[in-house]
Protein backbone atom coordinates (compact mmCIF):
# COMPACT_ATOMS: atom_id res chain seq x y z
CA UNK A 1 0.00 0.00 0.00
CA UNK A 2 1.10 3.22 -1.08
CA UNK A 3 4.60 2.38 -2.75
CA UNK A 4 4.33 4.30 -5.34
CA UNK A 5 7.62 6.15 -6.49
CA UNK A 6 6.83 10.01 -5.90
CA UNK A 7 8.48 12.41 -7.56
CA UNK A 8 7.06 14.88 -5.23
CA UNK A 9 4.78 15.86 -2.01
CA UNK A 10 2.72 18.80 -1.51
CA UNK A 11 1.82 19.79 1.51
CA UNK A 12 -1.72 21.63 1.23
CA UNK A 13 -2.89 20.79 5.14
CA UNK A 14 -4.61 23.42 6.68
CA UNK A 15 -6.22 25.20 2.66
CA UNK A 16 -9.93 24.69 2.72
CA UNK A 17 -11.66 24.23 -0.92
CA UNK A 18 -10.77 25.70 -3.35
CA UNK A 19 -7.36 26.04 -2.55
CA UNK A 20 -6.49 22.51 -2.73
CA UNK A 21 -7.59 21.45 -6.54
CA UNK A 22 -6.26 24.97 -7.38
CA UNK A 23 -2.60 23.99 -6.28
CA UNK A 24 -3.04 20.78 -7.76
CA UNK A 25 -3.66 22.33 -11.15
CA UNK A 26 -0.74 24.50 -10.37
CA UNK A 27 1.50 22.12 -9.64
CA UNK A 28 1.38 19.06 -11.62
CA UNK A 29 2.94 20.42 -14.35
CA UNK A 30 6.22 19.96 -11.62
CA UNK A 31 6.74 16.54 -12.69
CA UNK A 32 6.91 15.07 -15.58
CA UNK A 33 3.87 12.83 -17.22
CA UNK A 34 3.52 9.33 -15.65
CA UNK A 35 5.21 10.71 -12.42
CA UNK A 36 3.39 10.51 -9.28
CA UNK A 37 2.13 13.74 -6.64
CA UNK A 38 1.55 12.76 -3.30
CA UNK A 39 -0.53 15.46 -1.66
CA UNK A 40 -1.15 16.09 2.25
CA UNK A 41 -4.74 17.45 2.65
CA UNK A 42 -7.20 18.35 5.67
CA UNK A 43 -9.69 19.38 3.43
CA UNK A 44 -11.96 16.36 3.47
CA UNK A 45 -14.07 17.66 0.16
CA UNK A 46 -10.77 16.92 -1.77
CA UNK A 47 -11.82 12.82 -1.02
CA UNK A 48 -14.33 13.49 -3.98
CA UNK A 49 -12.28 16.76 -5.67
CA UNK A 50 -9.33 15.59 -6.28
CA UNK A 51 -11.06 11.89 -8.48
CA UNK A 52 -13.35 14.50 -10.17
CA UNK A 53 -10.45 17.03 -10.99
CA UNK A 54 -8.33 13.95 -12.39
CA UNK A 55 -11.24 12.91 -14.71
CA UNK A 56 -11.95 15.91 -15.95
CA UNK A 57 -7.80 17.08 -16.42
CA UNK A 58 -7.13 13.50 -17.96
CA UNK A 59 -5.00 12.80 -14.80
CA UNK A 60 -5.08 10.01 -12.30
CA UNK A 61 -5.78 9.51 -8.69
CA UNK A 62 -3.99 6.26 -8.09
CA UNK A 63 -5.07 6.17 -4.40
CA UNK A 64 -6.70 7.68 -1.36
CA UNK A 65 -6.14 7.04 2.40
CA UNK A 66 -6.18 8.78 5.63
CA UNK A 67 -4.71 8.57 9.14
CA UNK A 68 -4.05 11.56 11.90
CA UNK A 69 -6.06 13.78 10.15
CA UNK A 70 -4.11 13.55 7.03
CA UNK A 71 -5.74 13.07 3.80
CA UNK A 72 -2.75 11.11 1.26
CA UNK A 73 -3.76 11.75 -2.47
CA UNK A 74 -1.53 9.81 -4.98
CA UNK A 75 -2.31 12.19 -8.28
CA UNK A 76 -0.01 10.78 -11.46
CA UNK A 77 0.18 13.35 -14.08
CA UNK A 78 -1.16 11.78 -17.56
CA UNK A 79 -0.91 14.73 -19.55
CA UNK B 1 -40.13 -7.67 -64.51
CA UNK B 2 -38.26 -5.44 -66.47
CA UNK B 3 -39.81 -2.68 -65.74
CA UNK B 4 -39.42 -3.50 -62.19
CA UNK B 5 -35.25 -4.32 -62.74
CA UNK B 6 -35.31 -0.58 -64.94
CA UNK B 7 -36.87 1.15 -61.38
CA UNK B 8 -34.90 -0.51 -59.04
CA UNK B 9 -31.61 1.57 -59.76
CA UNK B 10 -33.72 4.46 -60.16
CA UNK B 11 -34.80 4.35 -56.73
CA UNK B 12 -32.28 3.35 -55.47
CA UNK B 13 -30.19 6.26 -56.37
CA UNK B 14 -32.80 8.58 -55.24
CA UNK B 15 -32.22 6.58 -51.95
CA UNK B 16 -28.32 7.77 -52.16
CA UNK B 17 -29.41 11.04 -52.86
CA UNK B 18 -31.72 11.75 -50.07
CA UNK B 19 -29.20 10.18 -47.46
CA UNK B 20 -26.91 12.56 -48.70
CA UNK B 21 -29.00 15.20 -48.63
CA UNK B 22 -29.82 14.19 -44.88
CA UNK B 23 -26.48 14.01 -44.16
CA UNK B 24 -25.30 17.14 -45.26
CA UNK B 25 -28.17 18.38 -43.05
CA UNK B 26 -27.04 16.64 -40.18
CA UNK B 27 -23.13 17.69 -40.58
CA UNK B 28 -24.65 21.27 -40.73
CA UNK B 29 -26.97 20.85 -37.20
CA UNK B 30 -23.96 19.01 -35.67
CA UNK B 31 -21.43 22.37 -36.57
CA UNK B 32 -24.29 24.37 -35.00
CA UNK B 33 -23.82 22.40 -31.96
CA UNK B 34 -20.33 22.29 -31.50
CA UNK B 35 -19.34 25.71 -30.18
CA UNK B 36 -21.95 25.06 -27.49
CA UNK B 37 -19.77 22.51 -26.44
CA UNK B 38 -16.65 24.12 -25.91
CA UNK B 39 -15.28 23.58 -21.83
CA UNK B 40 -16.10 26.91 -20.56
CA UNK B 41 -17.84 28.36 -17.64
CA UNK B 42 -20.25 31.91 -18.38
CA UNK B 43 -21.27 33.20 -15.34
CA UNK B 44 -23.31 35.91 -14.39
CA UNK B 45 -22.58 37.87 -11.13
CA UNK B 46 -25.54 40.03 -10.75
CA UNK B 47 -26.10 40.04 -6.53
CA UNK B 48 -22.91 41.33 -5.22
CA UNK B 49 -23.48 40.75 -1.40
CA UNK B 50 -20.66 38.61 0.07
CA UNK B 51 -21.99 35.55 0.77
CA UNK B 52 -22.86 35.16 -3.39
CA UNK B 53 -19.43 36.57 -4.32
CA UNK B 54 -17.74 33.91 -2.21
CA UNK B 55 -19.71 31.48 -4.08
CA UNK B 56 -18.58 33.26 -7.46
CA UNK B 57 -14.85 33.27 -7.15
CA UNK B 58 -14.66 29.64 -5.41
CA UNK B 59 -16.47 28.01 -8.60
CA UNK B 60 -14.66 31.14 -11.18
CA UNK B 61 -11.48 29.33 -9.80
CA UNK B 62 -12.63 26.04 -9.16
CA UNK B 63 -13.23 25.84 -12.95
CA UNK B 64 -10.32 27.28 -13.78
CA UNK B 65 -8.45 24.63 -12.07
CA UNK B 66 -10.01 21.83 -13.64
CA UNK B 67 -9.24 23.34 -16.74
CA UNK B 68 -12.08 25.39 -17.95
CA UNK B 69 -12.30 28.86 -19.61
CA UNK B 70 -13.99 31.24 -17.31
CA UNK B 71 -15.83 34.34 -17.80
CA UNK B 72 -17.35 36.24 -15.34
CA UNK B 73 -20.14 38.74 -15.97
CA UNK B 74 -20.40 41.50 -13.44
CA UNK B 75 -23.90 43.31 -14.15
CA UNK B 76 -25.69 45.51 -11.93
CA UNK B 77 -25.27 45.42 -7.76
CA UNK B 78 -21.81 43.04 -9.01
CA UNK B 79 -20.21 45.84 -10.61
CA UNK B 80 -20.18 47.87 -7.05
CA UNK B 81 -18.14 44.93 -5.94
CA UNK B 82 -15.52 45.99 -8.88
CA UNK B 83 -14.88 49.65 -6.85
CA UNK B 84 -11.84 50.21 -5.85
CA UNK B 85 -11.81 50.95 -2.11
CA UNK B 86 -10.67 54.66 -2.23
CA UNK B 87 -11.44 55.89 -5.30
CA UNK B 88 -12.88 59.49 -5.53
CA UNK B 89 -14.43 60.78 -8.36
CA UNK B 90 -15.91 63.67 -9.77
CA UNK B 91 -17.83 65.00 -12.39
CA UNK B 92 -20.92 62.99 -11.16
CA UNK B 93 -24.68 64.38 -10.89
CA UNK B 94 -26.43 64.03 -8.10
CA UNK B 95 -28.06 60.35 -8.71
CA UNK B 96 -24.62 59.06 -9.60
CA UNK B 97 -23.31 60.77 -6.58
CA UNK B 98 -26.34 58.93 -4.12
CA UNK B 99 -25.74 55.40 -5.94
CA UNK B 100 -22.07 55.85 -5.16
CA UNK B 101 -22.44 57.14 -1.58
CA UNK B 102 -24.92 54.06 -1.11
CA UNK B 103 -23.42 51.31 -2.58
CA UNK B 104 -20.53 49.24 -1.12
CA UNK B 105 -17.11 50.71 -2.14
CA UNK B 106 -15.67 47.69 -3.54
CA UNK B 107 -15.72 43.94 -2.29
CA UNK B 108 -14.62 44.43 1.22
CA UNK B 109 -17.22 46.62 1.60
CA UNK B 110 -20.36 43.85 0.75
CA UNK B 111 -22.49 42.63 2.81
CA UNK B 112 -24.26 39.16 3.66
CA UNK B 113 -27.66 38.70 1.62
CA UNK B 114 -28.72 36.81 4.88
CA UNK B 115 -28.01 37.02 8.57
CA UNK B 116 -25.98 40.66 8.18
CA UNK B 117 -27.52 41.80 11.65
CA UNK B 118 -26.99 45.40 10.58
CA UNK B 119 -23.19 43.85 9.88
CA UNK B 120 -22.52 42.20 13.36
CA UNK B 121 -23.33 38.85 10.86
CA UNK B 122 -20.80 40.01 8.28
CA UNK B 123 -18.03 40.40 10.99
CA UNK B 124 -18.55 37.38 12.50
CA UNK B 125 -18.27 35.02 8.98
CA UNK B 126 -15.34 37.31 8.26
CA UNK B 127 -14.04 36.39 11.13
CA UNK B 128 -14.65 33.14 10.80
CA UNK B 129 -13.20 32.83 7.35
CA UNK B 130 -9.55 34.11 9.23
CA UNK B 131 -10.15 31.28 11.74
CA UNK B 132 -10.76 28.31 9.28
CA UNK B 133 -7.55 29.49 6.77
CA UNK B 134 -10.68 30.33 3.78
CA UNK B 135 -9.35 32.30 1.18
CA UNK B 136 -10.61 35.75 1.47
CA UNK B 137 -12.07 37.88 -1.73
CA UNK B 138 -8.95 39.52 -2.02
CA UNK B 139 -7.08 36.10 -2.09
CA UNK B 140 -9.89 34.68 -4.57
CA UNK B 141 -9.81 37.85 -7.16
CA UNK B 142 -5.88 37.19 -7.12
CA UNK B 143 -5.94 33.53 -7.71
CA UNK B 144 -8.75 34.45 -10.64
CA UNK B 145 -6.62 36.87 -12.23
CA UNK B 146 -3.59 34.31 -11.81
CA UNK B 147 -5.13 31.37 -13.50
CA UNK B 148 -7.09 33.82 -16.53
CA UNK B 149 -10.25 34.04 -15.51
CA UNK B 150 -11.71 36.84 -17.33
CA UNK B 151 -13.68 39.71 -15.72
CA UNK B 152 -16.25 41.76 -18.42
CA UNK B 153 -18.31 44.24 -16.91
CA UNK B 154 -21.52 45.10 -17.68
CA UNK B 155 -21.54 49.10 -19.53
CA UNK B 156 -25.33 49.73 -18.96
CA UNK B 157 -24.82 49.20 -15.26
CA UNK B 158 -21.70 51.40 -15.00
CA UNK B 159 -23.85 54.11 -16.44
CA UNK B 160 -26.99 53.49 -14.74
CA UNK B 161 -25.05 53.94 -11.29
CA UNK B 162 -22.80 56.43 -12.53
CA UNK B 163 -19.58 54.86 -11.68
CA UNK B 164 -16.36 55.60 -14.10
CA UNK B 165 -14.13 53.77 -15.05
CA UNK B 166 -11.43 55.19 -13.09
CA UNK B 167 -13.16 53.89 -10.00
CA UNK B 168 -12.94 50.55 -10.99
CA UNK B 169 -9.83 48.21 -9.67
CA UNK B 170 -7.03 46.83 -11.85
CA UNK B 171 -7.67 43.56 -12.99
CA UNK B 172 -5.86 41.85 -16.44
CA UNK B 173 -7.51 42.30 -19.60
CA UNK B 174 -10.73 43.66 -17.83
CA UNK B 175 -13.51 44.62 -20.90
CA UNK B 176 -16.84 46.76 -20.35
CA UNK B 177 -19.64 45.32 -22.64
CA UNK B 178 -22.77 44.76 -23.63
CA UNK B 179 -25.39 41.78 -23.28
CA UNK B 180 -24.43 40.15 -27.05
CA UNK B 181 -20.93 39.33 -25.49
CA UNK B 182 -22.57 37.59 -22.55
CA UNK B 183 -24.83 35.77 -24.58
CA UNK B 184 -22.06 34.98 -27.53
CA UNK B 185 -19.88 33.58 -24.52
CA UNK B 186 -22.59 31.79 -22.95
CA UNK B 187 -23.59 30.22 -26.73
CA UNK B 188 -20.33 28.39 -26.66
CA UNK B 189 -20.61 27.38 -22.99
CA UNK B 190 -20.73 24.33 -21.60
CA UNK B 191 -21.74 25.86 -17.69
CA UNK B 192 -23.68 28.84 -17.74
CA UNK B 193 -24.40 30.22 -14.14
CA UNK B 194 -26.35 32.90 -12.48
CA UNK B 195 -25.82 34.06 -9.66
Amino acid sequence: MSDHAVARVLDLKGLPCPMPVVKISQEIGSVKVGEVIEVHTTDPGSLSDFPAWAKTTGNEVLETDQGNGVIRIFVKRLK
Amino acid sequence: MTTAVQTQPDQGLNTMESVQAELAELKQRVEALEPGQQNKLSMIVFSGELDKLLASMIIATGAAAMGMKVVLFFTFWGTAALRKPDANVGGKDLMAKMFGWMLPKGRNKVKLSKMNMGGMGTAMLKGLMKKKNAPSLDQLFDMAAQLGVEIKVCEMSMDLMGFKREEIIDYPNMEYVGVATFLAHAGESKNQLFL
